[in-house]
């Protein structure tokens, strides 16, 4: 483990310095709100951020992705044959992503990375990025990482975590990932015991006021049916528009719609992020469609969180409490409360 | 590991139109690689992506048996974007195979037992697949009675004629043809839903197995009478169907409950079906 402490300015120059060997990616504020950006020379980065509204889920997993090319030229001999689309796998480093979002990759390698269909694009990306994370000294009224099993400081799914003192950072590495990438970044001094305490003082201050962790049993005990059977779901999803919205910004949605998009002769069959929040989502071939009703397809969003995902990786719900969808849901629709509901049904 | 999503490339070695409406055409695919050939070893009951560059993937029951070398078949119903094209193509021409994907019938448990196949419609595909891979010669021993009941709307709406009339000829399976309906007066088969016919001529859930395939209300009609007649919900073998997109448990859509159709499906038990969400 290595304890580095940089001034402000010094850790940007620092990270400037490293854009030679990682393809760096830090908050930047656009508009109203903070989107992960690539750091370039006048990229200014905004460390004092919350979070980003979309997750930076897509800097491993993006939202369009080109899987395969092929020709339909009948001249060409290799005409309708897929070739792989050549895709960048060099090292690259998010900078002060927040703990939550980089536990959410962990969540959703359990789906990405099984050993029967390791998904290749995926886990090549997966291991080729380091997370740096940045601890939250002030959680957002919608932040609830406490209940989820992670915290406004916790390390699961980071390389290395920030710890903002003020004038100061103190860097914390925890992997070999996260070793590597502190050892190659230039100044910073050994940490020293007033720091350390400041950070621990930070940490156990932020988690204070924030929700106890959600006990699993209430909900892993119920049958799926009598919870998929509960009276609540057309009430919960009474106000839903179905935008979709929700899907788009969690970090631990993963769906995905494979579609081919072809020009003139050239074409590619492409992966995009979809949403179970659709009907075509669902729908078959025949015309019938087995979650046709707009409730079904909300409770099928919240089953999936709260219950399938805990009864078949035994590893927690399938969100890390980041509250974007609490944030920006249009009709205020609530997962905590749904966890609750669904908690205390039977 | 290969990439799971990089179809095989195969040529369309054969098209042959199954029914009379047309819809209905089986395709056999050559690989172009023969490796490929091996590295597709499938069981009856499988599916696989057939992937046409250009428009995209559909997944399909395997027809063919793999007793059957050489090649792959499929029968597909022209329903969407990427069947119609299919519909459309011809001898020679190039595209993809994607799998095998998913499981497959119990095999193993079916060893030493009655095997009771009840088909409709074009759901026939992977129980033909069956039935070729349970009268080779070197399988039949495996299994005891084979009594199979298929029905389609009319004579004309049956899959695979020719075997049907052959294998109606052979003394070590029992096949129980009918149709809803006909004006044919020469028809000499049965006449009637399947699950009328499946209650005339099947008599015993004596260490039987039943595997049922067909459109939702078939099943719905049939269900109630294997139970009649004796069949636990853990020796009722169905085969469901979904909108999938990868074929490997990833994407996100096919699930029902915490199982995926098609990487711990197609082929669930009654039992198993029971106990997750009736959502599909």
């Amino acid at each position: 483990m290595t304890e580095k402490i940089f001034s402000k300015k010094a850790w940007l120059e620092t990270l400037h310095g490293l854009t030679k060997e990682y393809k760096i990616f830090v908050p930047v504020r656009d508009g109203d709100f903070s989107v992960f950006q690539p750091l370039e020379k006048d990229t200014e980065p905004d460390f004092d951020y919350q979070n980003t509204r979309l997750s930076p889920k897509g800097l491993i997993y993006p939202q369009s992705e080109r899987m395969f090319e092929y020709s339909l030229d009948e001249k060409d001999p290799e005409s309708n044959i897929l070739k792989e689309a050549p895709k960048d796998y060099s090292p690259q480093a998010i900078v002060g992503i927040r703990p939550c979002d980089a536990h959410a990759f962990q969540l959703v390698k359990r789906n990405f990375d099984t050993p029967e269909y390791p998904d290749p694009w995926w886990v090549r990306r997966f291991e080729s990025t380091t997370m740096v994370g940045l601890g939250c000294n002030e959680p957002c009224s919608t932040c609830f990482c406490t209940a989820m099993g992670g915290g406004p400081f916790d390390e699961t799914g980071l390389d290395a975590l920030l710890y903002d003192l003020g004038e100061t950072y103190l860097a914390r590495s925890f992997t070999d990932k996260g070793e590597t990438f502190l050892s190659k970044a230039k100044g910073g001094k050994t940490a020293d015991e007033k720091a350390l305490k400041r950070a621990a003082a930070l940490s156990s201050k932020a988690a204070k006021g924030m929700p106890e962790p959600k006990e699993l049993d209430p909900i892993r005990e119920k049958a799926i049916n009598d919870l998929f059977d509960a009276p609540f779901w057309e009430d919960v999803a009474f106000a839903c528009l179905n935008c979709g919205t929700c899907t788009f910004l969690c970090p631990t949605c993963w769906c995905f719609d494979i579609q081919d998009e072809v020009q003139g002769k050239q074409g590619d069959r492409i992966r995009n992020w979809d949403s179970c929040m659709f009907p075509l989502f669902t729908l078959h071939g025949s015309g019938h469609n087995p979650r046709d009703k707009k409730f079904q397809r909300v409770r099928q969003r919240f089953m999936h969180k709260l219950k399938y995902f805990v009864d078949k990786y035994d590893a927690g719900f399938h969100c890390t409490g980041c509250g974007r969808c609490v944030q920006f849901c249009p009709v205020n629709i609530d997962i905590r409360e749904v966890l609750s509901l669904m908690a205390n049904c039977g | 590991m290969e990439n799971p999503y990089l179809p095989y490339p195969v040529r369309i070695d054969d098209i042959v139109t199954e029914t009379e409406d047309r819809n209905l055409k089986t395709f056999k695919f050559v690989f172009l690689n023969a490796e490929d050939e091996k590295k597709f070893a499938y069981t009856p009951g499988q599916f696989a992506e057939l992937s046409i560059p250009g428009k995209g993937e559909i997944p399909i029951g395997i027809a063919s048996s793999p007793t059957e070398k050489g090649f792959v078949a499929f029968t597909v119903n022209k329903v969407g974007l990427v069947s119609s094209h299919l519909h459309n193509m011809k001898k020679g021409d190039v595209m993809g195979i994607r799998g095998p994907l998913g499981n497959w019938y119990p095999w193993e448990e079916m060893k030493g037992k009655n095997v009771v196949i009840i088909g409709g419609g074009f759901a026939f595909t992977t129980l033909r697949s069956s039935i070729v891979y349970m009268i080779e010669p070197g399988n039949r021993s495996k299994f005891k009675d084979i009594r199979v009941v298929y029905g389609a709307r009319n004579p004309g709406m049956l899959l695979y004629g020719q075997e049907l009339a052959a294998w109606e000829q052979r003394d070590d399976i029992e096949i129980h043809i009918t149709v809803d309906g006909t004006n044919d007066p020469d028809w000499k088969y049965n006449v009637g839903f399947v699950p009328t016919i499946t209650e005339q001529k099947i008599t015993s859930a004596d260490n039987a197995i039943a595997i049922v395939c067909g459109p939702p209300i078939m099943i719905k009609f049939t269900q109630p009478v294997l139970e009649k007649l004796g069949f636990p919900p853990d020796r009722i073998i169905l085969s469901l169907e979904m909108r999938m997109k990868c074929g490997i448990g990833i994407c996100g859509r096919c699930n029902i409950g915490d199982k995926f159709v098609c990487k711990d499906g197609p082929v669930f038990s009654l039992a198993q079906l029971r106990a997750l969400p009736s959502e599909y």
